[in-house]
């Protein structure tokens, strides 16, 4: 493999002119700087003193950076308090959601039933709907039943939400284990269950995580529906404590800065981590269609 | 830090929904279990596997979604929110609103419907162009590729309730990045959030930035499945860069392309997000039709007429998928499996 793949490397780079090369680079270096500025430039704001927050300077390090804003926002404002809701909230539904889906995925991948393709569709039609419109019944139907201001529309909501995706992804990584391995188990007596739990779910590891990262990362930005069912402080996510400091523009720049760097480093750090596995997730259900 | 007596509630809110949604499928497995012993029927283990997520998506996607139907043929509003009047006459004057009248104060329906479809089609020609051509550039054995690539897919990466405050900020008429940039060059300003035609530019920058990440992932995915003998041979017979392209990248990049077209187009037509924090003056000139529906439903609590107006956007989205899907075969692989 490393042998071929030099080979090509070599024929390959002997393909471009060395103008090619310098323009592909250039335009790269032009992409990536549009790429981070604006990230670039939430950092400056959070480093900036508070006499300098409002600046027209472009400087990413401003003059007399300090971590004022960092300590308010850690120390004067709810920002663990959201944090721990959010962590709350993301970790319990994505858990839920991923169960609920993982069996459900398993049936769709193994057996045939009445329905089983329409059943897929459906699902598929479900992503369809604009998350705005059902926010008009989902609300009325939890002021009905007293759940505004509470956690449990909330959890119920995320955790079901992810279900359609979920499936989806987990039937196309099922469908791509074998199934002489359960049958092979099935004949030293293990019951359909026991294949599941002990040969399944072991070797699905991969795109059970996959699976677990999207449901947690939709509930952890989700902003919508979170505005609408919480309207106390101490219930807030993240994302509406955010908004809220950024939407006293003038007091709050620097913090809002500074706690969205604090969100954004692990969230990045975990994207790209992951964005190999992403990708094969995404690709792997239509690259089959073939 | 956290107070003790906040954090111990929103655990228990949390523990006491998990116990019951915990208890409710362990409640659903028995019955069906019992159902399936009584009757002796065969495939029981599969709709035992099926039913908690069944449960679930009828309780959360399908009563909602009839709700919201009969919601379209109510009256309700922030008056009549607890006793709301339900009835034919009171739909067909629901739905003849949303074409006739101001779906907000000032703006009718087919204005914030073009300007949706002009938002969507400059939205997502961008991400594929971009993202296909730095995809396209990224394919090659290089220098430095992975550091482009770790850096090119950090606007995906960001929540992005961050980067559109972060870009909100950026069009602060002062402080923000392209006036200053412009004041340098000797130009004029821009009225980035007061003026209409300018908000609606300043939603198209922020979400093209946004949106191109995914679209390039997507297409070197689907580039990197492209055997290079291919090219090998294009190469032997004389092709032109071009060729290539036109005849063996764009092909084999369909089946790949084509279903993150139309989710690309279903996302930026229901893009939320980046229209809803832009518009920080709620200019209604530069609303999409899913932001107008947040507001006629949240700022105006015009549920009825709210209910309504979403039948109306999801019967667009709707004859959209059946077209593309028909004109492209776009889910052959769907409907197959």
């Amino acid at each position: 493999m490393n042998i071929k793949n030099n080979v090509l490397f070599r024929r390959k780079m002997g393909h471009d002119s060395i103008a090619f090369r310098i323009f592909t680079h250039i335009v790269l270096i032009i992409a990536c700087v549009i790429a981070i500025f604006p990230v670039l430039r939430v950092l400056s704001v959070s480093l900036r003193p508070g006499d300098r927050l409002l600046s027209t300077s472009l400087r990413i390090i401003p003059e007399g950076a300090t971590l004022d804003n960092y300590r308010d926002v850690l120390f004067k404002k709810d920002f663990f308090l959201w944090l721990w809701n959010s962590v709350l909230i993301s970790v319990s539904t994505a858990f839920i959601g991923l169960m609920l889906a993982a069996t459900s995925a398993y049936a769709f991948s193994r057996w045939n039933f009445k329905g089983k393709k329409a059943g897929l569709v459906f699902l598929l039609s479900t992503q369809m709907i604009p998350a705005t419109m059902m926010m008009v019944p989902l609300y009325i139907l939890a002021a009905r039943f007293g759940f505004i201001n509470t956690y449990r529309g909330l959890v119920l909501a995320y955790s079901v939400g992810s279900i359609p995706f979920s499936v989806w992804m987990l039937k196309g990584y099922y469908d791509t284990i074998p199934n002489t391995l359960e049958e092979a188990a099935m004949i030293d007596g293990a019951t359909r269950m026991q294949t599941f739990y002990r040969i399944i779910l072991p070797l699905a590891l991969p795109g059970l995580s996959i699976a677990f990262l999207f449901n947690f990362m939709n509930s952890w930005k989700d902003f919508l529906l979170a505005r609408i069912m919480l309207q106390k402080d101490f219930l807030f996510t993240w994302p509406l404590g955010l908004q809220q400091l950024q939407g006293q523009f003038r007091t709050a720049w620097g913090m809002f800065a500074a706690a969205s760097i604090l969100v954004a480093i692990p969230v990045v750090a975990l994207f790209i981590y992951t964005s190999r596995y992403l990708v094969s997730g995404l690709t792997l259900g239509s690259v089959k269609g073939d | 830090m956290i107070d003790k007596k906040i954090m111990a509630l929103s655990l228990g809110q949390i523990g006491e929904m998990v116990l019951y949604i915990g208890l409710g499928v362990l409640f659903l497995e028995l019955m069906l279990f019992l159902v399936g012993k009584l009757t002796k029927a065969k495939n029981m283990l599969t709709w035992m596997l099926l039913a908690p997520a069944i449960v679930g998506i009828l309780v959360l996607v399908v009563w909602p979604l009839l709700f919201e139907v009969s919601l379209a043929f109510s009256n309700m509003n922030l008056r009549t929110f607890k006793h709301p009047e339900f009835g034919i006459l009171q739909g067909l004057s629901n739905f003849a609103r949303v074409f006739t009248k101001p779906v907000l104060k000032q703006t009718y329906f087919f204005p914030i419907f073009l300007r949706t479809i002009l938002w969507t089609v400059v939205q997502v020609t961008a991400h594929v162009t971009i993202g296909l051509g730095l995809a396209i550039l990224l394919n090659r054995p290089m220098f430095l590729k992975n550091i482009y690539k770790a850096i090119l897919i950090l606007p995906w990466a960001i929540p992005d309730i961050i980067s559109g405050l972060a870009w909100r900020g950026e069009f602060h008429y002062e402080y923000g990045v392209f006036n200053i940039l412009l004041t340098k060059l000797g130009a004029e300003p821009i009225p980035w959030k007061a003026d209409p035609v300018w908000n609606f530019v300043a939603m198209n920058i922020t979400n093209i930035w946004l949106g191109v990440p995914f679209m390039m992932i997507i297409a070197l995915g689907g580039l990197q499945s492209i055997s290079k003998e291919y090219y090998e041979a294009a190469d032997m017979d004389g092709a032109t860069s071009w060729n290539k392209f036109s005849n063996i990248t764009l092909p084999l990049l369909k089946p790949i392309l084509t279903p993150s077209i139309i989710l690309g187009v279903i996302w930026t037509f229901n893009n939320f997000n980046v229209p809803y924090f832009i518009n920080q003056n709620e200019l209604e000139s530069s609303d999409i039709l899913v932001t107008a529906l947040f507001r006629s439903a949240f700022e105006y609590n015009q549920y009825g007429f709210a209910a309504a107006f979403a039948m109306v956007i999801f019967a667009i989205l709707l004859v959209f998928s059946i077209w593309y899907i028909k004109v492209t075969g776009g889910l052959k692989g769907v409907r197959e499996s």
